[in-house]
């Protein structure tokens, strides 16, 4: 083992929100995290919890997990008021105990807002932003019979700035730190994705309608420019994409 | 049993063209009539959804994850094949279908490689189309690069998210579907039985992950899209949630399991760091091509990578393979670390790394130049190392990544089960032992987009619509079946969590069905999984109830049926006694450590057949044919 | 109409009638600073307001048209958002937001009544004590009417205190009001967010700077 010191482990004090359904009443519970390292990352520390739970005979924390890498976008846990933990383009899956200290509390809460009811403890239904998807986040482009992908170019800037667009992964995050818990930093990326793109123009005033329309009716709030999406969002998704929204819904009356 | 894989005959080159002629059609009017069952929606599952959703078909189609567009398909970094020849280097159908069946070892049938490669520029015509932003050249073209030791430049890609930007694509049109009510989405929902009706698939039972309830979808056909089944190893490149669970409840049923040992390693994955450990990360290998891959000369180093001078560095791959260097294939260069770490030269936690340096490049190119061509890499491997690998070597160890290996289809991509489909990483038709770069996402949509839609159609049209309903007494049965079975898991209440018994797996077959594979190792195997098994079934210990979200009783079902299936995959793996393509067994290897493959005796694919609990499989043999190119040896000197 | 119905489209119009009060209180800020002219200055343009007649009500029937509808959107914008918002998080913790963007509504509701209560003094003059003649002889003796209010304290603090509210209110206002209406990217975002609390911060000293310079004894007869 060479060039590698061993680290000395940590122990936290967790402060966990647990709910046991949608319409039952949620707590804090506090949980003791012991034996973390430096290279646990946020997910392992709770499996660890976790494992502990199970052999105690009691429930373990429920929280949303998947890929473990940030790009699905499943996970969802609000660290220290901060979804995501607020690490510049970290999810909380990627964010890693070396960033907190031995004997630190946590507080862990699962995304808050109308639009996403709390399934268990830390998993919130997010079922709304695949609706706003549904209403218009596409092009109606038919499966076969697509024109050469080279017949039209696509100037690289606005090549670029529709993958700055894309990145979005769909956690929610922009929701759950909005103080208004609006979905406006998710929905404009993907109208912004579409609205750089020759392809998307033809559907460019009625997709900004129906999205919009989709987002306040399933509960998300208006945005106030509050930015906080911005800042908790994992894929650095710039609030430009809003504004970007509200030039395409203005456009979208002409 | 001899297997037939249906291909269509004649010239190879126009297999696909006469085939989509001679198919039967379903009639439009009837289409509606058809319930279609999508399970997975990844790039195969959400493509074929949304594409039988627009013909017309009535599909439901589900999840394990919340949404359709967290399939673990939104992890591919790289990018996708097409031979669209737009650099006009030279690439052609005919040269990527020559790499494909060069690359999988001459362990693919041919007609599927060759379809393959003929649908693969209408995928990117597909993708463009929907507003997938490809990187694109300053004139405003597609750009590409060259991928997985390729000689042309046929690799499109967005960013490092590739994969990502594809399926988000799959997904749109899965969501505008789901808008117009052609098809129903099920998300957060787990397929735990094929329902069979007079032997045909005409059902699933599911359970619903939120409430718990165990119900059966019947349908007239069963699309199986369910990715691939790495995390066998329990550490891999997968996501958490990727499991065997769908194909091999069908398995279990009767459909046939190809290939199971074929799967593949990637070299440049960040090293595992603790046993709480719970994925590897990959990074792309791209940064072999700037970094020096070494480890310590010495037994027990105990310095600092950088105090370590040139004199007691192994840079092994330089040395042993001398053309090809650090970029030497990824069985190969994989092979050589963990030897380089069996032989107690590995660096980091536990001894398993080896050092990627940049120093020499740094050096020779500045910082700002590796910085530009990896700055996003090094970021990543910052924040899940906490090393900054400008300034001291990065650690690198390969990982299980992907599975070549899955459910016998034949060229309609149907199983031996009549009306039980199978797509994308869950089949095993097109990549033989050995899967090239970019080519999974280019498979996955393949058989979506451009397959299936056509492909579906010669059985429906043959059989009549809504033959089986919910209340089918085998659809009863299945449910009873599984009900039993959770409680069964539920009731066990022992000592060790589903994560223990991974573990206990992840030993097992990484240690010795892994990158290197013997008689010895893997009759080890075989004598230590029964053994993990019965353990399971006597020490389990889940806690909670069925009817509510319970994810370790998700993990457990996940975890017995990886269990079962390692005892598959040993076998096979331990048939196969030639290596080839990703299947290494080291009693056969060319003086170079080059893969030494047996056409006499193995030039077939291997599809086992479900005996019965603790019986034996049976093993159906699908001889391989080779008519447009012919086998020859691999060679990467 | 869809537009009214519309969460962006309601915006805007908070915007539009923003950006009209905007203008207000910069045109109100430079006739004001007619005071430091002189006596004269501001009675002559307070005269040349009253001599437009008909033109005079146009206008504030328009003010105050821009003023109904901004605080009518203003509440029920939110109300809606505290609605979809209802639970908080244990240690509220913010990266970007801002004290200002999070008052805005009650920064808004003290101007409403900062406006109530300006406009019964200077407008109504319902003040006899300072000016007994100012109900009948329009516009009169502005100058003696703002020098007497101002050099009672009260009245004074009370406005330097409106006029910090104003601050905030438009240090986040301006630069909410180009991303509202689509007229903001990330490379001119921060720069209007720097003008926008420049501009505040003018209308904050500029005004306050009326009632302070009285209070000290600078301005007077
Ligand atoms: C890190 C990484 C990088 C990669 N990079 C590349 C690359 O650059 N280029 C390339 O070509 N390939 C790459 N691959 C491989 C490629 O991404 C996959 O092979 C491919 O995306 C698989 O797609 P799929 O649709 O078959 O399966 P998946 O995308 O895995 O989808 C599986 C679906 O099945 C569902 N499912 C699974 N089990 C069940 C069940 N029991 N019940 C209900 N639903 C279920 C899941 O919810 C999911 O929707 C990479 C793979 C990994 C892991
Ligand atoms: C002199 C008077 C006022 C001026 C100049 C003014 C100006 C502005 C401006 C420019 C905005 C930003 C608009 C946008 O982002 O689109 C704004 C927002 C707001 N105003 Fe006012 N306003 C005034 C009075 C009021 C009053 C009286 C209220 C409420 C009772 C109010 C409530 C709000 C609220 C809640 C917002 C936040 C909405 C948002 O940011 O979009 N304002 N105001
Ligand atoms: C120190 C600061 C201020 C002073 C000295 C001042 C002074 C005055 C005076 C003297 C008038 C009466 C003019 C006349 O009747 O001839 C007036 C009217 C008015 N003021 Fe101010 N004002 C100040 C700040 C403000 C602010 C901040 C606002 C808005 C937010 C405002 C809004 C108004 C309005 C709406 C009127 C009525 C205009 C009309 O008659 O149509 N004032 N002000
Ligand atoms: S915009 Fe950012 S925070 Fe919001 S869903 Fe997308 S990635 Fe998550
Ligand atoms: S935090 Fe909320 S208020 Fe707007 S700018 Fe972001 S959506
Ligand atoms: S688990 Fe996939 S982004 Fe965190």
């Amino acid at each position: 083992m060479s060039g590698h010191s061993e680290h000395n482990t940590k122990t936290l004090k967790l402060i966990v929100w647990r709910q046991a359904g949608p319409d039952k009443p949620g707590r804090f519970e506090t949980y003791t995290a012991k034996n973390i390292t430096d290279h646990h990352s946020f997910l392992e520390m709770l499996d660890v919890v976790n494992e502990d739970l199970i052999k105690e005979g009691k429930e373990p924390i429920v929280f949303d997990h998947d890929c473990r890498e940030g790009i699905c976008g499943v996970c969802s846990q609000v660290v220290n008021g901060v979804p995501h933990g607020g690490h510049e383009r970290t999810t909380v899956c990627q964010l890693h105990m070396r960033l907190f200290k031995d004997g630190d509390s946590i507080y862990i809460e699962p995304w808050r807002a109308r639009a996403f009811p709390i399934i268990k403890d830390l998993m919130v239904d997010r079922g709304a932003l695949d609706r706003i998807i549904q209403a218009g986040g596409y092009t109606s482009a038919h499966t076969g019979g697509s024109p050469d992908a080279n017949a039209i170019p696509i100037p690289r800037h606005d090549a670029e700035y529709s993958m700055d667009a894309a990145e979005c992964i769909g956690c929610g995050a922009c929701v759950a730190g909005c103080p208004n818990g609006a979905a406006m930093l998710f929905t404009g990326a993907k109208v912004s994705q579409f609205a750089a793109l020759p392809q998307g123009q033809v559907e460019a005033a009625e997709r900004v309608a129906n999205m919009l329309k989709e987002m306040q009716d399933c509960g998300f709030g208006n945005c106030t420019n509050h930015y906080e999406c911005e800042a908790a969002c994992p894929k650095g998704i710039n609030v430009k994409f809003i504004a970007r929204l509200n030039r395409e819904y203005l456009k979208s009356l002409l | 049993m001899i297997l037939d894989g249906k291909c269509p005959t004649g010239p190879v080159e126009k297999s696909w063209d006469k085939h989509r002629f001679d198919m039967k059609l379903v009639n439009p009017a009837n289409k509606r009539k058809y319930k279609i069952l999508v399970v997975g929606t990844g790039l195969a599952g959400a493509s074929a959804a949304a594409s039988l959703g627009e013909l017309g078909y009535n599909v439901e189609a589900f999840c394990y994850q919340d949404s359709p567009r967290r399939a673990h398909s939104i992890a591919a970094q790289g990018g996708i094949n097409a031979a669209k020849n737009y650099p006009n280097d030279g690439d052609s159908i005919l040269r990527l279908y020559y790499d494909t069946i060069k690359g999988g070892d001459f362990r693919s049938r041919e007609q599927d490689v060759w379809r393959l490669a003929q649908v693969s520029n209408e995928i990117i015509d597909q993708c463009v189309a929907q507003g997938v932003p490809f990187a694109r050249d300053y004139a405003g073209y597609l750009d590409n690069r060259s991928f997985g030791g390729a000689q042309v430049s046929r690799t499109f890609y967005a960013r490092g998210q590739t994969g990502q930007q594809l399926l988000l694509g799959a997904y749109s049109a899965l969501s505008r579907q789901i808008r117009l009510k052609t098809v129903k989405m099920f998300p957060r929902t787990e397929m735990l039985d094929l329902v069979l009706v007079d032997g045909e698939a005409k059902g699933i039972t599911i359970r619903d992950l939120v409430t718990g309830e165990i119900r059966v979808h019947a349908g007239d056909a069963v699309l199986l899209c369910t990715g691939g089944y790495a995390n066998v190893f329990n550490l891999s490149t997968n996501a958490r949630g990727c499991s065997v669970t769908a194909i091999w409840k069908a398995y279990r049923k009767g459909a046939f399991f190809a290939n199971p040992c074929y799967t593949q390693i990637h070299p440049t994955c960040i090293p595992q760091a603790g046993d709480y450990q719970s994925k590897l990360t990959l990074m792309s290998e791209s940064l072999r091509n700037d970094g020096r891959i070494w480890v310590p000369k010495n037994k027990g180093e105990k310095r600092a990578a950088n105090d370590i001078p040139e004199d007691d560095r192994d840079y092994y791959l330089e040395r042993k393979y001398p053309s090809f260097g650090n970029l030497a294939p990824r069985d190969i260069s994989s092979r050589a670390a963990k030897e380089a770490c069996d032989d107690g030269r590995g660096v980091g936690p536990g001894g398993k790394g080896v050092y990627l340096d940049f120093r020499d490049s740094i050096k020779r190119l500045g910082e700002h130049v590796i910085r530009e061509r990896y700055g996003n890499l090094f970021e990543m491997y910052e924040r899940i190392t906490g090393e900054d690998g400008y300034k001291v070597p990065m650690r690198i160890y390969p990982a299980s990544h992907y599975a070549m290996g899955g459910l016998w289809v034949d060229y309609n991509l149907m199983s031996n089960i009549p009306g039980l489909f199978v797509l994308g990483e869950a089949n095993f038709s097109v990549h033989g032992a050995n899967r090239l770069g970019a080519s999974a996402l280019m498979q996955g949509l393949a058989d979506g987009y451009f397959v299936i839609p056509y492909t579906v159609a010669p059985y429906l049209a043959a059989s009549k619509p809504g033959k089986a309903k919910e209340d089918h007494p085998e659809c009863k049965k299945s449910i009873e079946d599984v009900k039993a079975f959770t409680k069964k898991l539920l009731s066990i209440n022992g000592k060790e969590t589903p994560a223990d018994f991974m573990r206990k797996l992840g030993n097992v077959t990484w240690n010795n069905v892994g990158m290197g594979r013997s008689k010895e190792s893997l009759t080890e195997a075989l004598a230590k999984i029964p053994g993990i098994r019965e353990e399971f079934w006597k020490n389990l210990k889940v806690s909670g109830t069925e009817l509510e979200v319970n994810q370790q009783l998700e993990n457990a079902g996940r975890t017995i049926d990886f269990i079962e299936f390692a005892d598959l995959l040993c076998r096979d793996a331990l048939n196969r006694d030639e290596s080839c393509g990703a299947h290494f067994r080291v009693e056969h290897q060319f003086a170079d450590g080059e893969a030494k493959r047996d056409d006499a005796n193995f030039s077939y694919v291997a599809a086992w057949g479900f005996k019965g609990d603790g019986v034996p499989p049976e093993l159906h043999k699908e001889p391989l044919e080779f008519n447009l190119i012919k086998p020859a040896v691999r060679s990467y000197k | 109409m869809r537009f009214l119905s519309s969460s962006v489209g309601r915006k805007v119009l908070m915007a539009i009638t923003g950006f009209f009060m905007l203008f207000f209180v910069t045109v109100h800020l430079l006739g004001n600073s007619s005071i430091f002219i002189g006596p004269g200055a501001l009675n002559t343009y307070a005269e040349k307001l009253h001599s437009l007649g008909p033109l005079v009500w146009i206008f504030r029937g328009f003010m105050f048209l821009m003023l109904a509808v901004h605080v009518f959107f203003g509440i029920m914008l939110t109300l809606e958002n505290s609605a979809a918002n209802p639970s908080k998080y244990a240690i509220g913790r913010k990266l970007k937001a801002t004290f200002a963007s999070e008052t805005m509504i009650w920064t808004g509701v003290l101007l409403l009544s900062f406006l109530v209560y300006h406009l019964l003094q200077f407008t109504v003059r319902v003040t006899p004590d300072i000016m007994p003649d100012a109900v009948a002889n329009r516009p009169g003796d502005v100058y003696k009417m703002v020098l007497g209010s101002f050099r009672i304290t009260t009245i004074s603090l009370v406005y330097v205190a409106a006029m910090a509210t104003l601050f905030l209110h438009l240090s986040h206002g301006i630069q909410s009001l180009f991303q509202t209406v689509g007229c903001s990217n990330d490379k001119t975002l921060p720069k209007v967010t720097m003008v926008g609390k420049l501009v505040s911060a003018l209308f904050l000293v500029g005004y306050s700077a009326i009632p302070v310079l009285i209070l000290a004894g600078i301005l007077k007869n």
